[in-house]
């Protein structure tokens, strides 16, 4: 049952609607390799364009990403007007299939500001904070503009250029006594900073601190929690326990050698991580991957998503109590690791896709270990639909409980099974079909309520959607090479390299310093296991990327926890939390 | 008091906390058997000495009481739940020659007595370590108990009405005929709930509820306090075992078996039974358990005492 959106965007474009709104017109157009248009528009005109579009395009529009580049040490600016800092705001449409914008709003070196748009999109309170928190740009009117992803106590604005990126470049680190006095005083919690009230007209508040080391909140995740007996008056979540600076080491690292670090970001999705990287690499470059080497991409990327939903489906059984399914699932994923191991030689990060390609071709009896799991894994997806999904218990724990609108949804920035579940059938693969999902056949599933209950419903039948898809990849795997025939192939194509030169330079440097990927941005989005997975990467002509954005689907999802947990127990936002399906270091990065 | 009878009386306790450390290995066993994995299986034949390994370890682990603990209260909460648990024991006939006070003329109003007391282990312990979690679970405890207390002791007022007596040997005497299980199949089903509530396991384990408050009541426990809980909740799962056998399952009743192997045999199943509950079911909200208990088998058990007495007075007249 899909809710459709109407949208006077597609008609007009949100393009021509921003134009209609600015009486000067852009700063500047730029044109980007991703083909997503890209308007720079003054400080001053952000509030009315943004609301402008807000009113005008109804429920259906998005803002995915919100982040900043630091222009100051770029080159290749060509045509972009003067900035020390760029806000980009990242806008989609879910209405229409390609309807999107990047707005950029260009920021001088010194103390720069923008107002907040919290109002228009309570998703961006976060987006905001984590710029103010990683680049130091301030949004006034923000309700709660304060550091993040990294500690009170930090000094300075990492994802800055001017912020060290490595240890070495500090002096080595020791902890003072009033270091440390320092930092326990920091943790202490004070209900006032974090917007709660010690006492209601009539009674005390209990704050229970539920993490960041609790069984319950997968990972390193925090949640203050003031409670009335065990109803929860107000929640407020704590984030970046788990923050390992991912967007900066991408700054340090060459376009190859950053691979390996994106599989660390959604940890249950592996390859894809590995996904929308290298698709926006190959975007900047212009590089074309090979159709065997699509099919190879998606069906890895079909099986993580099982894997990754197995692992939902089991501990969300578990975060209601019930302790065998968890094991059963284990085992399944168990097969699947196994398949992938067969694949790629590693299981859960296997790192295995490359820049016009991927690693290396399917080995000898891929085929067979494929078709025996899919023969396989749907008999048992029935017994755990018997076991858990049916079972009055679990229905009576999940069913009513955390639920939110498509509206809710799309203005809060939650994409995947948690959209879907709300009758919305949005989903990347088929709303702008990346690799070769334009030839595959699936169904969106859907739900009605958006509560618990639905967002697993929705997962569990994504699984049969993913053994379906996977059938179709074994079934339908084209020959050819698995690696695109161009110089930016990394690593390059060897068959020459020992017949001439030019092909053996080209190799050697690719190969020592990495390839030099020409100037340019782009970004590439893909339906991960969570949602939209999006990687923005801006090139400034060098081996390295001169700026990495990753754009998580957990992010966005977590920061609805408080306007989910108002009024219920903290046995239904255990359940909430696990039906949200999120991993912390698909939060932090 | 007779030589056999001290014999008894300290021999018993010995056997009961013997038995529910070998019963913590047989459920992980079990547990890894449904589970599709193995479960402890290194020390000793079939990993069956890791009870042992695990007692002896947590023997020597610290006994840390938290500064910010009640510290009377918290070192007493450990030895109620253990001590109220031992005691329900005395009475509870294994055959007619077996047992400590076997044919006490309450004895069935002791061991209610002695359960509603094991409540306060729990909830003592959780108001006395002073920690949130802590009292969270000490206050879902209280609730639990609140609920449950009521309808067990109804359930069971069918079986002391059929029998005729609170004396736990008329009751299995009474059922030389039939087991109580047939004509009190309410009354059995209503306990059975009531009673995994008392052990507080899964599907009931609402103070405990790690999955929402950690470990619950006894999240600032270690060493052999922490022990103590451990131990008394699998001699709880005997107990009530031991019960439902007594009263629904004909006791040691039974052909060709001596008596005594009918009654463990009884037992073992009824604790089997435990173990594959919490093997399966999730675990409901404690104002859904509440819910069930006031709304639900509230009257149900009340409806089996009016049908008892309708269907005993008709027989009688």
């Amino acid at each position: 049952m899909a809710t459709t959106l109407l949208s006077p965007a597609r008609e007009q474009g949100l393009a021509d609607i921003i134009s209609h709104h600015l009486p000067n017109g852009f700063l500047a157009t730029q044109p980007a390799c991703d083909g997503v248009p890209t308007l720079w528009i003054a400080a001053a005109d952000l509030r009315p364009v943004m609301a402008a579009l807000k009113a005008s395009a109804a429920i259906s529009l998005m803002l995915l990403d919100l982040t900043a580049i630091d222009e100051r040490q770029r080159t290749h600016r060509n045509g972009q007007p003067q900035a020390a800092f760029t806000v980009v705001y990242h806008l989609i449409s879910l209405a229409t299939r390609t309807d999107e914008v990047r707005i950029k709003v260009p920021l001088g070196a010194t103390a720069p500001a923008l107002p907040s748009i919290c109002d228009l999109w309570p998703g961006a309170n976060w987006y905001e904070r984590e710029v103010w928190d990683l680049f130091g740009i301030h949004f006034h009117n923000h309700p709660d503009l304060r550091r993040i992803l990294t500690p009170p106590t930090w000094t300075g604005h990492p994802l800055r250029k001017d912020h060290h990126a490595r240890a070495t470049e500090m002096p080595p680190y020791s902890l003072t006594e009033e270091h440390e006095a320092c930092e326990q005083d920091a943790m202490r919690f004070d209900p006032s900073a974090w917007g709660m009230r010690r006492h209601s007209d009539h009674s005390d508040f209990m704050f229970l601190n539920l993490g960041p080391n609790h069984p319950s909140v997968h990972g390193v995740f925090r949640i203050m929690l003031q409670l009335e007996g065990e109803r929860i008056v107000d929640a407020v979540p704590d984030i970046g326990f788990h923050h390992r600076g991912a967007e900066k080491m991408g700054e340090r690292q060459s376009w190859h050698t950053y691979i390996p670090y994106t599989d660390r970001v959604d940890y249950l999705g592996g390859v894809m991580n590995n996904f929308p990287y290298v698709m926006a690499v190959e975007t900047l470059a212009g590089i074309t991957v090979p159709p065997r080497a699509q099919m190879i991409r998606v069906m890895l990327a079909e099986l993580f998503r099982i894997a990754s939903h197995l692992v939902f489906y089991g501990t969300m059984a578990q975060d209601v109590g019930q302790l065998s399914p968890v094991f059963y699932m284990f085992t399944d994923r168990e097969r699947v690791f196994g398949i992938i191991e067969a694949i790629c030689g590693f299981r859960m990060h296997p790192a295995w896709f490359r820049i016009g390609g991927v690693a290396m071709d399917l080995p000898e009896g891929w085929e067979g270990l494929i078709r025996a799991f899919l023969d396989d894994l749907p008999e048992r997806l029935d017994e755990y639909d018997a076991m858990v999904m049916r079972n009055p218990i679990f229905r009576a724990r999940t069913k009513g409980i955390g639920a939110y609108t498509t509206t809710e949804a799309i203005e809060w920035g939650v994409t995947g099974p948690g959209l879907r579940a709300t009758g919305l059938a949005w989903d990347y693969r088929r709303h702008a079909p990346y690799a070769c999902y334009d030839q595959l056949e699936f169904d969106i599933p859907t739900g009605t309520n958006g509560d618990c209950y639905d967002r697993i419903a929705v997962h569990v039948e994504e699984m049969r959607q993913s053994l379906r898809i996977i059938r179709q990849c074994v079934d339908n795997m084209p020959a050819g090479p698995v690696k695109a025939d161009h110089p930016l192939t990394t690593p390059p194509p060897k068959a020459r390299t020992m017949h001439d030169i030019e092909t053996l330079i080209h190799h050697f440097l690719s190969v020592s310093w990495g390839p030099v990927i020409p100037p340019g941005e782009a970004r590439a989005s893909i339906e991960a296991t969570k949602g939209v997975n999006t990687y923005t990467l801006v090139s400034d002509g060098g081996t390295t990327s001169y700026r990495t954005r990753i754009r998580t689907p957990s992010f966005a999802h977590l920061q609805m926890i408080p306007l989910l947990s108002r009024g219920i127990m903290i046995a239904d936002l255990i359940a909430i939390l696990g039906s949200i399906d999120f991993v912390m270091a698909d939060v932090d990065r | 008091m007779t030589y056999s009878a001290f014999f008894t009386i300290i021999l018993t306790p010995l056997v009961i906390l013997g038995l529910a450390t070998v019963l913590t290995w047989v459920e992980r066993r079990l547990l890894g058997l449904w589970q599709d994995r193995y479960g402890p299986n290194r020390v000793g034949p079939g990993g069956m000495f890791q009870a042992v390994a695990d007692g002896t370890k947590i023997l020597f682990k610290q006994d840390w009481i938290p500064p910010f603990a009640d510290r009377g209260v918290f070192i007493l909460a450990p030895a109620i739940g253990m001590m109220t648990v031992l005691l329900s024991f005395a009475v509870i006939p294994v055959t007619m020659g077996m047992g400590i006070a076997g044919d006490m003329n309450v004895g069935l109003l002791f061991v209610l007595g002695m359960m509603g007391l094991g409540v306060y282990a729990v909830v003592l312990a959780g108001w006395s370590s002073n920690s949130k979690y802590a009292l969270l679970g000490g206050m879902r405890a209280a609730a639990q108990m609140i609920s449950y207390e009521v309808f067990m002791g109804l359930s069971l007022l069918g079986v002391v009405m059929m029998a005729g007596s609170f004396n736990l040997h008329d009751i299995v005497a009474a059922q030389a005929g039939v087991w109580f299980i047939i004509p009190q199949c309410l009354g059995f089903g209503v306990f059975m709930l009531a009673g995994i509530a008392q052990t507080h396991r899964l599907p009931f384990d609402l103070p405990e509820g790690e999955n929402e408050l950690g470990a619950g009541f006894h999240t600032e426990y270690s060493g052999m306090k922490f022990g103590m809980f451990f131990i008394a909740e699998y001699a709880g799962i005997v107990l009530v075992s031991s019960l439902v056998t007594t009263l629904y399952l004909g006791g040691w009743r039974g052909p060709f078996l001596p008596p005594a192997m009918w009654f463990a045999l009884k037992t073992g199943v009824m604790i089997i039974f435990f173990i594959l509950l919490r093997a399966s079911l999730p675990r409901p909200r404690y104002d859904q358990l509440m819910a069930l208990g006031w709304k639900i088998l509230l009257p149900l058990s009340l409806l089996n005492v009016m049908a008892t007495g309708t269907i005993l007075m008709l027989r009688a007249s």
